[in-house]
């Protein structure tokens, strides 16, 4: 036998470890399809309970949109299942390649290429394009598929304290005798919410020659003032070299993601990208409901205008009731409770009163800096926030953190 | 010769406190205490061989030898002799 028990207790005790530090995770599994209102087994074994979702990325609420659905069973009647083979062998329908225009246009790129998702979008980008004669200049803050791609790139590799302007600009100079730069950001950061000065970062960039590349995973679809993404907020369309982003949240949340912007670097990925290479791209089914909700998205902004609505709702009735939240405009609004432990029993606590909003804590975030990760959905609808807003207010008044200063919250429970 | 604890203090202030008003000393855990990510260390790691002209080999650059000002030093006075 392989797998002895010698083996079986490595993995047995590396879990505990796990455990014992607080950070083992359980799934929830969902009974439903993906919504405001879900019904959700937890933990395994219980009764179903119904709950407001306030954790998905289902930011436009296009998860389980009746046209979107439409459009994927018609796909799936049309082109079939699978592929059963990669992109360059016979791996590629008509519908791949209309939904990479059709993306190139939303995003106002050069050109797109698909992944199977933006994860191997990331892991894949960096390897392709650069070299050991290169440098890659990151914030601090990146999603972890970024971290992975550039450790899979040759190239070496700086950081720079999260959206500190200053302090890249010194990075670039650190590193001006590189034949390529690229400086590395998220659009948007998925724990914080804030946003990335894209327009200073672009300007920073040509001063220095460097390309710059934006993960909008959390913003293409609603960010900026037709859902393009940061770059449109910012004003630098057309200025970003690469913007990777994904399927699998706001654009209908089922999976992929792609590179897009200039078209040697897609050329590139398309020539060395091995997750493009070597994995089958996205399913027949799912571009066929991506490439509705890019339609619904460009016919009309009425989806985004409503989550911002929404999340200006939500953020001024937390304040109001007297939460600290992290600063920002975007629809993800972390509420912060500081202490680790408090943000676990403050998301039970928010569950029992049928609220599903998770605690975050060190080290997913940093140390001292555990919060309640809220994520507003234009499928929200008001009655949905009001419910939410008051189980947040009585466990709040439980807990006694209620226009509770961070010093005092802490003094409370400890970081 | 200012004592190394302090160049490398300098550095880890300016390169890596988000608040710079932070207090940090020779024994502030940097690593296991959240202050420096260990992805991040690789400029820490350069910055030491640039400033001393050594060169530290990987399984020496371990986070947990860089957690403290104190066994950043130490590791680095290994190397200069």
């Amino acid at each position: 036998m392989a797998f002895s028990d010698k083996i079986r207790e490595i993995y047995q005790s590396q879990l505990e470890e796990i455990r014992k530090a607080g950070i083992f995770k359980q799934e929830r599994f969902i009974h439903s399809s993906q919504a405001a209102d879900i019904e959700v087994e937890f933990p395994e074994g219980s009764s179903l309970r119904k709950v407001i979702n306030m954790c998905a990325n289902n930011y436009l609420g296009l998860s389980s949109h009746p046209e979107v659905i439409k459009a994927a069973h018609e796909g799936l009647d049309s082109r079939g299942y699978g592929m059963s083979s990669v992109r360059f062998i016979c791996g590629t329908q008509d519908i791949h390649h209309e939904l990479e225009k059709k993306v190139t246009e939303f995003l106002g790129t050069e050109d797109t290429i698909l992944f199977p998702s933006c994860m191997d979008a990331n892991a894949g980008v960096f390897e392709a394009i650069l070299t050991s004669e290169d440098v890659m200049i990151s914030d601090r803050l990146v999603h972890a598929s970024i971290i992975d791609g550039i450790r899979l790139a040759p190239a070496e590799h700086d950081t720079f304290k999260h959206s500190n302007m200053k302090h890249l600009e010194k990075k670039l100079q650190l590193h001006a005798d590189k034949r390529l730069k690229v400086v590395i950001t998220d659009g948007v950061f998925s724990m914080d919410g804030d946003t990335a000065k894209l327009d200073e970062m672009v300007e920073l960039c040509e001063k220095y020659d460097a390309m710059l590349f934006v993960d909008d995973s959390h913003a293409t679809g609603f960010i900026g003032k037709t859902g393009r993404g940061t770059h449109e907020k910012y004003g630098v369309m057309g200025k970003i070299d690469i913007i990777t982003t994904t399927f699998g949240k706001a654009l209908g949340g089922a999976s992929g993601g792609c590179v897009s912007g200039r078209k040697e670097i897609v050329e590139m990925c398309r020539q060395k990208a091995r997750p493009y290479l070597f994995s089958n791209t996205i399913a027949p089914v799912v571009v066929s409901g991506v490439l509705k909700v890019l339609d619904i998205l460009s016919a009309s902004t009425e989806r985004r205008d409503k989550l911002e609505k929404n999340t200006e709702y939500w953020r001024k009735g937390l304040t109001e009731a007297g939460f600290i939240l992290q600063p920002g405009d975007t629809p993800i609004v972390p509420v912060m409770l500081f202490n680790a432990k408090l943000s676990q029993d403050f998301s039970r606590d928010l569950y029992d009163e049928g609220i599903y909003a998770i605690g975050f804590f060190f080290p997913v975030v940093p140390n001292g800096k555990a919060r309640i990760r809220t994520q507003i959905s234009a499928g929200h609808e008001i009655h949905h926030l009001d419910k939410a807003l008051d189980a947040f207010i009585k466990i709040g008044k439980k807990y006694n953190i209620l226009g509770k200063t961070k010093q005092e919250i802490i003094e409370m429970y400890g970081m | 010769m200012e004592d190394i604890r302090d160049i490398v203090l300098d550095y880890v202030i300016d390169e890596y406190l988000e608040d710079e008003d932070e207090e940090i000393t020779y024994d502030t855990p940097l690593i296991s205490g959240g202050i420096v990510d260990s992805f991040s260390m690789v400029s820490l790691k350069r910055f030491l061989e640039n400033k001393y002209k050594i060169s530290i080999p990987d399984e020496k650059a371990t986070p947990e030898a860089f957690d403290t000002v104190n066994k950043i030093a130490a590791l680095v006075k290994e190397f200069t002799g």
